[in-house]
């Protein structure tokens, strides 16, 4: 069976994705502008004998995913800005427990309320520390269709490989705009199943213990094996536990299994980086214009490149200092007050070369506005 | 299948201070489950934060011990993905009606087959003492030393109103009632919510001067009667105990499979 192409929102994207990775469960509470993933699901998951829930708010949606991933299913959820706030104590639980989950939070600005239907950047933090206490989390990103799509892909293997929840943070403008989206036959981009446990009946299982490879085969709810899961500081079997050589190992599990894997976690695109003495850093939507800079201005013999993240956490701290080793000029491209601005600058050698080319007043950063400011920046003047 | 056997042994003895009525609970939970049969791998547990939701890890079944207020919602994922699964909710009061309160009344209109077994001591005890929104005008807390001013819930009335199929009190004195309401509850084909009143001496007690749990208890005896009984007429302040409803209703597992019917068809 070939491929099939398809002119669809970004929102849209993500459900083909998603759907493309073998999503089963998906339970939601609709919140502009992430809407259409929870509205195209209600259609398209029962077709496949796949389970919808749209739930009575934020935190029962992520929920309830954790509780259909325990047995099995590929779960995800969606919402924006203030729904993922509401969601951030079960998002810890998934990472304590290691639950495998996407959560898919498409931007808005904030905060609070904040701007419904506008464009904003704002989460990236709130990603990374929106849980309390110490942690490694996996948040991801896309700039166009063809990409939201891969990524989200890249999200349910990464959930399953590293058995823990991964977040896509879209943006309005991506989950919003139209555009070409090539979906691949299946089987064409790999996927990751989850890790059964091979132990039979009766045999003691521990569904946190650590293979040598890393991963920790799991054993679904309603199975052959019984076993405690919980949000407390736990032992290898998922009891609670205050031994602090368990709280330890447990902590340096759970930020190892993350932070010693950048390398295989970290997507990102690049574009005349090699010579560039101005490198511009972006991501989602924000790409796009940074992007139309690059282009406009390499036609005109100026030594421009911009590094697209992919993956905002981990951070890829040692990709962005190479890249930027050579530049002059480092400007970070983005929709927030410069939350990748601070990742960017105690990642390279010399932060003082970094600058933040940004706007927050809900509407896309245009290609004149990043100019203006790299004129600027550049000791050229507007 | 003896309940003993139901039992993770090696994680007793169980934290509940004595007299607590969590343990009596647990017990007549064993024997509900020991009546009906049921094997300990098609058995999910899904409890809160709490005292009472410590009752999990106890339990050998797959046991799902989640955050404060959150069971029924995790429970609704486990329940919809593998709906032939036993889905047993144990909360305490707080975490069903106060943090939870919103799930609760959901899961009532949801009407997903499951147990909700809320253990009403009318006390936040893991936390210390503090009031909940069952412990009542009147009563004394640790966050309430000149008198709680906050009006309590009748869990079995708002349950009845937000549509639950099968509604049910009792009390940890009347443990053989209470196994059999439980068991009633399990067999139950729809959201079942079975209040039991437990003692808690150490805050509940000590704070409101009600003494010891077999006080506490004996306060169960005569502060309580049958749904229904004369005693109800001469005395309004009594509580009613047994099964209010029981009636059949739609469940949701049903529903939604006959809803991927309608989106396969054809296919």
């Amino acid at each position: 069976m070939g491929g099939q192409v398809k002119f669809v929102q970004g929102n849209e994207a993500c459900v083909e994705g998603a759907l493309y990775a073998g999503l089963g469960f998906f339970a939601g509470y609709p919140i502009t502008p992430s809407t259409e993933i929870a509205e195209l699901l209600s259609a398209r998951l029962p077709q496949k004998c796949g389970i919808f829930m749209q739930m009575e708010d934020e935190i029962a949606s992520i929920c309830a995913i954790i509780g259909a991933s325990l047995t099995g299913n590929k779960a995800m959820t969606a919402t924006s800005g203030p729904g993922f706030s509401l969601m951030q104590e079960a998002l810890g639980f998934a990472v304590m427990a290691e639950i495998p989950c996407v959560i898919v939070d498409v931007q808005r600005g904030g905060p609070s309320t904040g701007l419904p239907t506008k464009l904003s950047q704002g989460d990236v933090n709130q990603a990374r520390w929106g849980i309390h206490g110490d942690h490694a989390i996996v948040a991801m990103t896309a700039s166009n269709h063809q990409d939201v799509f891969s990524i989200t892909v890249d999200a349910f293997n990464f959930a399953e490989t590293y058995r823990t929840p991964v977040i896509l943070l879209f943006d309005e403008v991506i989950g919003h705009m139209r555009e070409r989206l090539e979906i691949p036959p299946p089987g064409k981009l790999p996927l990751v199943e989850r890790l059964k446990t091979s132990l039979p009946d009766g045999v003691d299982y521990h569904p946190y213990l650590p293979r040598e490879d890393g991963r920790l085969p799991m054993s679904d709810f309603g199975g052959v094996h019984r076993y405690n899961v919980t949000g407390l500081f736990h032992d290898m079997w998922g009891f609670p536990s205050e031994d602090p050589k368990v709280v330890y190992g447990l902590m340096r599990h759970l930020t190892d299994k993350i932070e010693h894997h950048v390398d295989d976690l970290t997507r990102y695109r690049e574009y005349y980086t090699e010579d560039a003495e101005t490198l511009l850093i972006s991501y989602g939507s924000s790409a796009r214009s940074a992007l139309h800079v690059v282009m406009n201005r390499r036609q005109r013999g100026e030594r421009l490149g911009l590094l697209e993240l992919q993956t905002l956490w981990p951070f890829p701290a040692a990709l962005v200092r190479e890249k930027a080793q050579n530049a002059r000029y480092v400007v970070v491209v983005e929709m927030n007050m410069g939350q990748v601005l601070q990742s960017v600058k105690s990642a390279v050698e010399r932060p003082d070369k970094v600058s933040l080319a940004n706007q927050v007043d809900g509407t896309l950063i245009t290609p004149t506005s990043i100019l203006n400011i790299l004129r600027i920046i550049q000791g050229r003047g507007v | 299948m003896s309940t003993r056997e139901y039992i993770r042994e090696r994680f007793f003895p169980h934290l509940w201070c004595p007299g607590c009525g969590h343990g009596i609970i647990l017990n007549g939970l064993l024997h509900a489950v020991e009546n009906i049969g049921l094997k300990k791998n098609d058995i999910v547990m899904v409890s809160g934060i709490g005292c009472s939701s410590r009752i999990s890890g106890y339990l050998d079944f797959h046991t799902l011990h989640t955050i404060h207020g959150r069971a029924l919602a995790f429970a609704a994922g486990v329940k919809m993905s593998r709906p032939e699964l036993t889905l047993l909710v144990p909360m305490g009061d707080g975490d069903a009606l106060s943090i939870g309160g919103n799930h609760f009344i959901h899961a009532c209109r949801r009407n997903i087959d499951m147990t909700a077994i809320v253990m009403n001591n009318r006390v936040y005890g893991m936390t210390g003492g503090q009031y909940s929104p069952l412990s009542g005008y009147g009563t004394y807390a640790t966050t309430a030393p000149y008198m709680n001013i906050d009006p309590d819930f009748d869990v079995v009335a708002m349950a009845v109103a937000s549509g639950a199929s099968f509604v049910a009190r009792s009390t940890t004195y009347h443990i053989k009632q209470l196994t059999d309401v439980l068991e009633a509850a399990i067999l139950h084909k729809g959201f079942s919510v079975v209040e039991v009143m437990s003692q808690c001496p150490t805050y509940f007690g000590r704070k409101n001067k009600e003494g010891s749990a077999s006080e506490m208890m004996e306060r169960f005896k005569t502060r309580t009667t049958p749904i229904g009984s004369r005693e109800k007429l001469a005395d309004s302040s009594l509580i009613e105990r047994g099964i209010f409803v029981n009636r059949e209703a739609p469940e949701y597992c049903d529903e939604y499979h006959n809803i991927i019917e309608r989106a396969t068809k054809g296919k």
